[in-house]
């Protein structure tokens, strides 16, 4: 059996965090091929080839794939899928917009953000934005499966695969790249990061949101928001966590003016310690909270941003 | 251009989900049942076409058990035209596969020919996120995911996607797939006029061997359970003492 792993390449850099987890969570399956797409791969190819439990890496540059726009992507990974068990890749956006493509191509299911893997053909994910798990098992030849980076350890760095350079399948022309909006900043990647501070609707308006970004920077945390606080547009769309947004499980996830809606949960509720801080005591926040403070917001957080 | 807007029957996003205690899935049984919330997006996105001059019908369609009739009679209140009801299962608890539907779609938009698809990202049930990608792929048609804005231009659609990183603008090639996120829009609700109007709408019935369409499931459901719980901890009296907890107790700062 052998695995064809997408790496997670955005402008010719890896995402080594959520390829690495990729890589240790589909380990068991079968010898691991790490296929790296862009406009310019070659660093990422090299990244990828030291991530340990990787075989071999393949280089796919081409003016067409430098945007993970679908039609191209999906056209190169259908062209090596015959020799491989497994195709899988982080379940990122663009793997999301990518795998099920290829997957009918292939005439096989998807299986999406898969958090567990019991072995070559029975995998776990959630469903019903996580409030249910379901473990099925597939029939088909090919397996495609995109992965919850969450639930899984990075596997370590260390490996020395070798890179072979491949093309790209002939693009079919369906989709042009305009342009990305991506805010730059200097924090840590939402669904990598060690800590995340997040705001909900509590914290009232956009210009109240610097007091979590403060709160954030002052801890090294990336900042996050429910769906209420995107919806009403304190926060942009990519800060939202939650079972339509990003799920992430880090260390210390503080959870501010956020009342704890089962989807807003389902995005957050694997992190190891959990903080809310809510005037409102009944909130179902606190069920899950490890330390629930029952405060005004608008006092407690300069006061802890002040004090830490 | 005619629009085709595939639409599904799930449980009520408010309603609480119990898993069924033998493990065999989630109780579905006389429970409060709407159209995916992200369906009522696309049919809201595809009414906006038809209010603009932009598209001409609206045809909505529904992959499911025969229930799925009332999904499809609320698509025609908000403002569809007509609907198609493939009935592919007898009972509430089967869920027909994304390949399976997205099959079925496409022999559909074979016979209807639309200019454009339009469909929610995902169901809030299996949460797969897959139907309007592998119906885009079967078709070998182009495919704008996650619109949080779509403007049709002529022969292309100009999208923007909610993405990991921000925000992506693409321009595809029509006829496309496009699948459509949160913020697309807020959906309408139909009046009471309306719903009665859409009681005399047609709404033709077909089953998946009208369209030479095996929808036997390629994934086996082995059990479905509770996901592990997390319990309440303490609360805490001040700031002071949650910088304390979280150095000493948790030792995560």
């Amino acid at each position: 059996m052998a695995v064809l792993l997408l790496g997670e390449v955005t402008d010719g850099t890896l995402s080594v965090d959520a390829t690495a987890k990729t890589v240790n969570a589909v380990k068991a399956l079968g010898d691991i091929t790490v296929l790296c797409a862009g406009a310019h791969a070659a660093e990422a190819a090299a990244e990828a080839a030291k991530i340990a439990g990787v075989a071999k890496v393949l280089c796919a540059e081409d003016a067409s794939l430098g945007h993970r726009l679908a039609e191209p992507t999906a056209a190169l990974v259908v062209g090596l899928a015959s020799g491989y068990s497994h195709i899988v890749a982080p379940a990122t956006t663009d793997a999301k917009n990518v795998l099920p493509r290829v997957a009918a191509l292939l005439d096989v299911m998807v299986i999406s953000d898969v958090s567990g893997v019991d072995d070559a053909e029975t995998f776990e994910r959630p469903i019903y934005a996580g409030n249910a798990v379901q473990t099925v098992k597939s029939s088909d030849p090919i397996k495609v499966v995109s992965i919850r980076t969450s639930a899984f350890d990075a596997a370590p760095m260390g490996g020395s695969a070798p890179v072979e350079t491949i093309s790209a399948a002939a693009d079919p022309g369906l989709s042009n790249w305009v342009e990305d909006k991506v805010a730059a900043s200097d924090r840590p990647e939402l669904t990598s990061a060690k800590i995340v501070v997040s705001g909900g609707r509590g914290v009232g308006s956009e210009a109240d949101f610097a007091l979590i970004e403060k709160l954030a920077d002052k801890l090294g945390a990336a900042v996050g928001a429910s769906r209420a606080a995107v919806d009403s547009g304190f926060a942009p769309n990519d800060w939202q966590v939650g079972q339509t947004g990003k799920v992430v499980a880090p260390d210390l996830y503080v959870a501010v003016g956020i009342s704890g809606a089962i989807q807003h949960l389902a995005g957050m509720k694997d992190s190891k310690v959990i903080v809310a801080i809510n005037k409102d005591e009944e909130a179902p926040i606190f069920q899950v909270a490890d330390y629930g403070l029952v405060a005004d917001l608008f006092q407690a957080v300069p006061e802890l941003t002040d004090k830490l | 251009m005619k629009v085709l807007v595939p639409v599904k029957r799930v449980i009520d996003y408010n309603v609480k989900v119990r898993v069924k205690a033998d493990g065999s899935g989630v109780d579905l049984a006389n429970v409060k049942m709407s159209m995916n919330p992200f369906d009522e997006i696309a049919v809201e996105q595809a009414i906006r076409l038809k209010e603009a001059g932009q598209a001409e019908e609206i045809v909505v369609v529904s992959v499911g058990v025969k229930q799925s009739q009332e999904t499809l009679r609320t698509a025609l209140a908000m403002g569809a035209d007509r609907a198609i009801l493939i009935e592919a299962a007898s009972d509430v608890h089967q869920d027909i596969e994304p390949l399976a539907v997205a099959k079925l779609l496409a022999a559909v938009v074979k016979e209807e020919a639309p200019g454009l698809v339009l469909a929610g990202k995902q169901a809030i049930d299996n949460d797969m996120n897959a139907t309007g990608q592998m119906l885009a792929a079967l078709l070998g048609w182009s495919q704008g995911t996650f619109a949080s804005e779509l403007a049709v231009e002529g022969d292309t659609a100009v999208v923007t996607r909610e993405v990991d990183g921000g925000l992506q603008t693409i321009k595809v090639k029509m006829p496309a797939v496009v699948t459509v996120d949160l913020r697309l829009n807020e959906p309408r609700y139909a009046s009471l006029p309306n719903i009665m109007k859409a009681k005399k709408k047609p709404l033709e019935e077909k089953t998946p061997a009208d369209y030479g369409v095996d929808v036997t499931p390629r994934l086996t459901v082995v059990k479905t359970v509770e996901p592990a719980g997390r319990k309440a901890g303490v609360k805490v009296g001040s700031v002071e003492e949650l910088i304390a907890k979280l150095k000493d107790e948790a030792g995560v700062i």
